[in-house]
């Protein structure tokens, strides 16, 4: 497998009156060919930033890019033919209906026009492709983006939250579509915030927080190597939670204590739990391992997670250790 | 040639364009009509009519004059030698005839209308061809699909110019073909030597030159500023603050050559070959009496500030382009 996408100690720094501000600090990144790569991080972490740069839209302040083997932003020229992005919803002259719009994107881009028609197909907007892009709805505009990026019948797709305003049956739709165009041998890169959505498509992610890679790798090692495994007791009777949660806790288990069970983490053996319960005369009623989800990982890797009481702002995240960026996971 | 095939529909294909050209097309269209409607051909019978006009007010004013004469002469004690006498020069035929159209002569004034109007439609047109795709995203998409920066915006600017021309030169050729026929119908097409068509020609070259030339800073101004309305705010902001503001200062301070400070005295200077300023506060005394200073204002003169006016906006609207953020 060859890297299709290469990205290394990028930093972008933003300046402004008001100071200056990292956007990206040291950011890695590797998508290898014929996958579909998830590109997740919390809100203002540097996602959007990454990709325009990539495209050429930024200047970065440092750092080392490829797209195909060619060194970008130098070889952007050449290797844009068989690039095709979205970045964050993009909009379109709203005085033109969808098939002029993508008409003149062929022209410029010296696409046969049939292609427009294809794509329009794909994404289902072939009966609505002459009214004016203005009338459309938020969902039908996100496939009309889709659309343009489809258009060039790229070998690389790049996707900044191409789910964004998608109903159910469209986004079930861009999942199998993501699917085929893999299969096809199109690589994807996908941002997104709908975790559950990137799990079931993506065949590997890398997750940034403040500008810097906190993980990568293929979904099942991501989940594996952060997956604090945990398990859910419940108990015979409710009124025994307090003190078994106490009695675990000196185990050196983390415990949360629920509303009518445990959740329980940090112990190699679920058996430890049952047996020290029960020289306690408590009995367990149902010992169940809790499968982690993306979800969760993401929530522990970003610092992200809510917290009771508390109004998480947007640049309040894991700040990623400082030295060098290569201790990435999945390398 | 893809990008600049592109660009040329897109920009044809805006509402936009369409109909302001339209509406500058219906303004053109009232104008000639009025010019039809105001004039009329000095035919014999017309010229014999002013002149009997002419003869007869002579006549009353001569018996008028007379009469005054006498009841002057038996007032005594009063000078009655400089009263006025008429002549025949004073009642000549032409002003008792409808006004004609003279090709030769008021064609120029024509032409200065047709670029300056023509210019505002290239100017609006310009900055909002790159500002709406600014405004609207489209030039971020665009670049994705071209990531040549200067080579696209310099495609969209060549797209424009063409287009412009084309529409110039078709609307000049009409509008002359216009005014020659009123010319010919409601005036006079006297004096329309082929060296006379020659200057009316180059004339019409120069118009077009006006008219790129503020087609080309709009779209550099709204490409600076990546909105519509920044072209439109800076030329608004000359206008008030350049032509109306400058101008009054400078009257207070009574400047010479007030007219020299102002926008349309060059853009006439361009197109009419020439303009001449006086000053009538210097008086350099000669045999004629009062002479005023003059400046002329040449049309090279003229070209040379527009085409810097022009490198300048263009060169710094490509060349902020080359290095800023598409965010
Ligand atoms: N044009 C800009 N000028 C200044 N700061 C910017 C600019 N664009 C982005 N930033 C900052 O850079 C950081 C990263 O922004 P970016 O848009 O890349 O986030 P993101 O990961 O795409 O977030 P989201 O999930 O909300 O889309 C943010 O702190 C943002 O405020
Ligand atoms: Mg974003």
């Amino acid at each position: 497998m060859s890297a299709v996408l290469e990205i290394q100690g990028l930093q972008k720094t933003y300046r402004s009156r008001k100071g200056v501000r990292k956007a990206l600090d040291g950011f890695d990144m590797v998508v290898e060919a014929g996958q579909v790569h998830g590109f997740l991080g919390p809100n203002g972490s540097g996602k959007t930033t990454t990709l325009r740069t990539l495209l050429g839209l930024i200047r970065p302040n440092a750092g080392r890019m490829a797209i195909l083997g060619r060194e970008v932003p130098a070889a952007l020229p050449e290797v844009a033919g068989s690039v095709g992005a979205i970045v964050e919803s993009p909009q379109f002259f709203g005085n033109f209906s969808a098939q002029d719009t993508l008409l003149l994107l062929a022209d410029a881009g010296g696409v046969e026009r049939a292609r427009v028609f294809e794509v329009l197909e794909l994404v289902g907007l072939r009966d609505r492709a002459k009214d004016r892009v203005k009338t459309y709805s938020l969902g039908m505009k996100q496939r009309l983006a889709v659309a343009s990026a489809l258009l060039k019948n790229p070998r690389l797709l790049i996707l900044d939250e191409p789910a964004n305003g998608l109903d159910p049956g469209g986004i079930r739709e861009m999942r199998t579509l993501m699917r085929n165009l893999a299969e096809s041998g199109m690589t994807v890169v996908l941002s997104s915030h709908i975790l559950g959505e990137i799990q079931l498509i993506c065949d590997s992610v890398t997750i940034i927080a403040a500008g810097r890679r906190v993980a990568a790798g293929s979904v099942a090692e991501v989940l594996a190597q952060h997956a604090t495994s945990s398990v859910r007791v419940r108990l015979e009777s409710a009124v025994d939670l307090p003190a078994s949660a106490a009695a675990l806790r000196e185990l050196g288990a983390q415990v949360s204590l629920e509303q009518d069970h445990l959740m329980v983490s940090g112990i190699a053996q679920p058996s430890a739990i049952t047996r020290t319960l029960a020289l306690r005369n408590v009995f367990v009623s149902e010992l169940a391992p809790v499968s982690v989800d993306l979800e969760s990982v993401f929530l522990e890797l970003t610092g992200t997670a809510p917290v009771a009481g508390e109004h998480r702002q947007v640049d309040q995240t894991v700040m990623a250790q400082a030295g060098p960026a290569h201790g990435g996971w999945g390398q | 040639m893809s990008l600049y095939t592109a660009e040329t529909r897109r920009l044809t294909k805006r509402r936009f364009s369409r109909f302001f050209l339209l509406g500058v097309v219906v303004v053109l269209a009232l104008i000639a009509g009025g010019m039809f409607f105001s004039n009329q051909k000095n035919t014999p019978e017309v010229v014999a009519a002013a002149q009997a006009k002419a003869d007869r007010e002579f006549q009353q004013a001569v018996v008028q004059s007379e009469a005054e004469k006498k009841a002057c002469a038996a007032q005594p004690g009063s000078d009655c030698a400089n009263m006025w006498t008429p002549t025949r020069d004073d009642f000549q035929a032409e002003w008792y005839m409808p006004s004609t159209f003279d090709f030769r002569e008021q064609f120029g004034a024509m032409e200065t209308a047709l670029a300056a109007i023509l210019a505002v439609m290239a100017f609006v047109i310009g900055a909002s061809f790159v500002g709406a795709e600014w405004t609207s995203g489209g030039m971020m998409n665009l670049l994705l699909w071209r990531p040549q920066r200067i080579k696209v915006l310099s495609t969209k600017l060549g797209a424009l110019l063409v287009t412009l021309s084309v529409v110039t030169v078709v609307i000049s050729l009409i509008w002359t073909g216009i005014f020659a026929v009123i010319g010919n119908l409601r005036g006079t097409m006297e004096g329309m030597t082929s060296g006379a068509w020659q200057s009316v020609m180059l004339m019409e070259l120069r118009g077009l030159g006006l008219v790129l030339f503020a087609g080309a800073v709009g779209f550099g101004l709204a490409s600076l500023g990546r909105h519509t309305a920044v072209a439109m705010g800076v030329a608004i902001g000359v206008v008030v603050l350049f032509q109306f503001g400058l101008g009054t200062v400078l009257s207070l301070a009574g400047v010479k050559f007030l007219e020299a400070y102002l926008i349309p005295t060059w853009a006439a200077a361009w197109v009419d070959k020439s303009v001449k300023l006086e000053d009538w506060n210097a008086c350099n005394v000669s045999p004629d009496g009062c002479v005023p200073d003059t400046l002329t204002i040449t049309w090279p003169m003229a070209g040379g500030v527009f085409g810097a006016v022009l490198v300048l906006v263009v060169g710094l609207a490509m060349w902020t382009l080359r290095s800023r953020d598409i965010t």
